[in-house]
């Protein structure tokens, strides 16, 4: 399989292809890349879509989910953070 | 003309219903959100030979990478379906709206996971998500796990993280031996019609055995601990309702927590469509999975969590009422009966894993319950305490954020009386530039990306 050569924040990650962004990250050792609106981190919590907690931005497109986006060679990702939006 | 019908998932169910469908001779029209069909088992005995014969077939249109976003109804007609098609979560994905004569829907569900404190921390997931990534990637989310809740589901997902070189430390079933064992073997006239389900079942055990992992009964995750991911994660055992037994708790070192408490149905799909709902939890479906919403069938998961095998004879049930074939042909009586009989199996496995009412007893006022808006059961009990239900939800965002309740919905409506948690007119994220675009018109055309 061909590898995926992907940033986060500008760090380098390589995964093969076929590969989810989160698994890319996560195969890495990479275990969050969101913070919630009290500004802690977050990963992966449903692997399925459902929960959004490991929303990224992909090439400039916010709010695209991780876990279910595959990575493509060359995706410029970049991590969100919620915080400072009021924690309740 | 044949009739027109829409299956929406592609898993176990709505896989079953386009065969049913193309049986009865409809003309189908099958999407998923994911790529692949299989949903989220995604492989069983027989199932490559069944895409192939559905996805290969002159009257069947399978679109991949298809969410439906809004069921729009249509008085005494079928729902309009409004769909998104393109690469998840992308910008500019073009819009369909399918006008079927009929619409089956097999959106499937996903895991249930009780709140306790910590469990948001990065390393604490679902069972599930743990299956996905080593069936989706053979990537286990990490070195050291532990795998708790309650019910039969943590078997395959202990299964899986082995296969993919995890030292899973334990398998931590919340109920006793005692509940477990009285649903097991009750009715075991059942059991000898679904050799297959114990057969793996048996399997899954022998192979926890041969890796030396302790399945321990009574005991449950109540805490997750870490800085800034879980390092530690307290167990404690449990009396029948799941209070704690103080004094019991261990303290066990993991670099990755799995929890599956059961299972919720995705029901906002029938609740759009204006399906009744049963016991306020699913889908209510006949004897031949109509839904009361006019020309509308609902099968798998969303009808009841039954496992795999139900959801198969459920789909092909109404898939081919769905498709006009005759109620009282020879074959959907027999498919009839081997539904009723996976759901009797599943019934008594509900029975050994019921979730015990005394679970909020793990939480402590700083434990966010709705992960999306990091609200706290402290916040949460002293807005209840002068509020009602949707005062608390807008004054605290628990439940409102973009998540809509999926994950926090059930608990929220444990620890709070609320109205109905399963109401999300927009069943999948739109983009406002997507919303903007015209649909693209699907005058019956058939289109398949294979
Ligand atoms: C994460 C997970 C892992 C599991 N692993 C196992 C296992 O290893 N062994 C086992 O015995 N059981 C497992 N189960 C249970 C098993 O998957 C179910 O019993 C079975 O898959 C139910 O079939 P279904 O067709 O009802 O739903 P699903 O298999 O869930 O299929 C539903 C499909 O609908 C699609 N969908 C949902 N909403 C939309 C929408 N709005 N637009 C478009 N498409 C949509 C989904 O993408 C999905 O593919 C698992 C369940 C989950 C949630
Ligand atoms: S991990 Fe839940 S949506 Fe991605």
């Amino acid at each position: 399989m061909s590898p995926v050569r992907i940033t986060l924040d500008g760090e380098p990650f390589t995964g093969r292809d076929g590969q989810t962004i989160a698994g890319v990250l996560l195969a890495s050792g990479r275990r969050s890349w969101r913070e919630s609106p009290s500004g802690a981190p977050r990963g992966v919590f449903c692997g399925i879509g459902v929960c959004f907690d490991c929303l990224v931005t992909v090439n400039g497109v916010r709010d695209v989910r991780a876990c279910r986006r595959r990575a493509r060679d060359g995706d410029a990702v970049t991590t969100q953070s919620r915080a400072g939006e009021e924690a309740r | 003309m044949s009739r027109r019908v829409v299956v929406v998932g592609a898993g176990p169910a709505g896989l079953c219903a386009a065969a049913g469908a193309l049986r009865a001779g409809a003309e189908v029209t099958l999407l998923d959100a994911a790529e692949d069909p299989g949903g989220q088992i995604r492989a069983w005995p027989g199932f490559e030979r069944l895409r192939d014969h559905v996805l290969g077939h002159p009257r069947c249109g399978w679109w991949p990478e298809t969410s439906v976003w809004s069921i729009e109804r249509a008085g005494a007609g079928a729902p309009r379906v409004h769909v998104l098609r393109g690469e998840i979560d992308a910008a500019g994905r073009d819009r369909h709206v399918l006008r079927p004569d009929a619409l089956v829907l097999a959106p499937g569900a996903h895991d249930r996971v009780l709140p306790f404190p910590g469990w948001e921390l990065p390393g604490v997931s679902t069972g599930g998500a743990a299956q996905a990534f080593v069936k989706g990637e053979g990537l286990a989310l990490g070195d050291r796990t532990l795998i708790a809740g309650s019910g039969p589901f943590l078997l395959p997902v202990a299964a899986s993280l082995l296969e993919a070189g995890s030292r899973v430390q334990a398998v931590l079933e919340a109920n006793p031996a005692a509940t477990v064992a009285r649903g097991w073997t009750r009715r075991p006239w059942e059991l000898a019609s679904q050799t297959g389900k114990a057969a793996e079942l048996a399997g899954y055990a022998a192979l926890l055995a041969r890796h030396r992992v302790p399945y321990r009964t009574g005991r449950a995750v109540i805490e997750a601990r870490g800085d800034g991911r879980v390092e530690e994660a307290v167990t404690a055992r449990l009396r029948p309702d799941w209070s704690v037994v103080p004094g019991t708790e261990q303290v066990a070192a993991v670099d990755a927590l799995c929890v599956t408490h059961g299972f919720s149905p995705r029901l906002e799909l029938p609740v759009a469509a204006g399906c009744r709902l049963r016991a306020g939890a699913f889908a209510d479906v006949d004897a031949d999975q109509r839904t009361t919403a006019p020309a509308v069938y609902a099968a798998g998961e969303i009808t009841g969590i039954a496992g795999a095998p139900a959801a198969r004879t459920e789909g092909l049930l109404a898939g081919w009422i769905a498709g006009g074939g005759p109620p009282d042909a020879p074959e959907a009586v027999a498919v009839r009966r081997r539904r009723d009989r996976a759901r009797a199996f599943a019934a008594r496995l509900a029975a050994a894993h019921p979730i015990g009412a005394a679970w909020p007893g793990w939480l402590r006022p700083g434990t966010i319950v709705c992960r999306c808006e990091d609200t706290t059961y402290g916040t949460l009990r002293s807005t209840a305490a002068d509020d009602s239900a949707h005062a608390v939800k807008l004054a605290t965002r628990a439940g409102l954020g973009p998540c809509q309740a999926r994950i926090c919905g059930p608990a929220v409506a444990e620890l709070l009386p609320a109205g109905n948690p399963h109401h999300r007119p927009v069943a999948q994220p739109i983009r406002l530039g997507e919303l903007a675009k015209p649909p693209v018109e699907n005058p019956g055309r058939k289109e398949s990306a294979r």
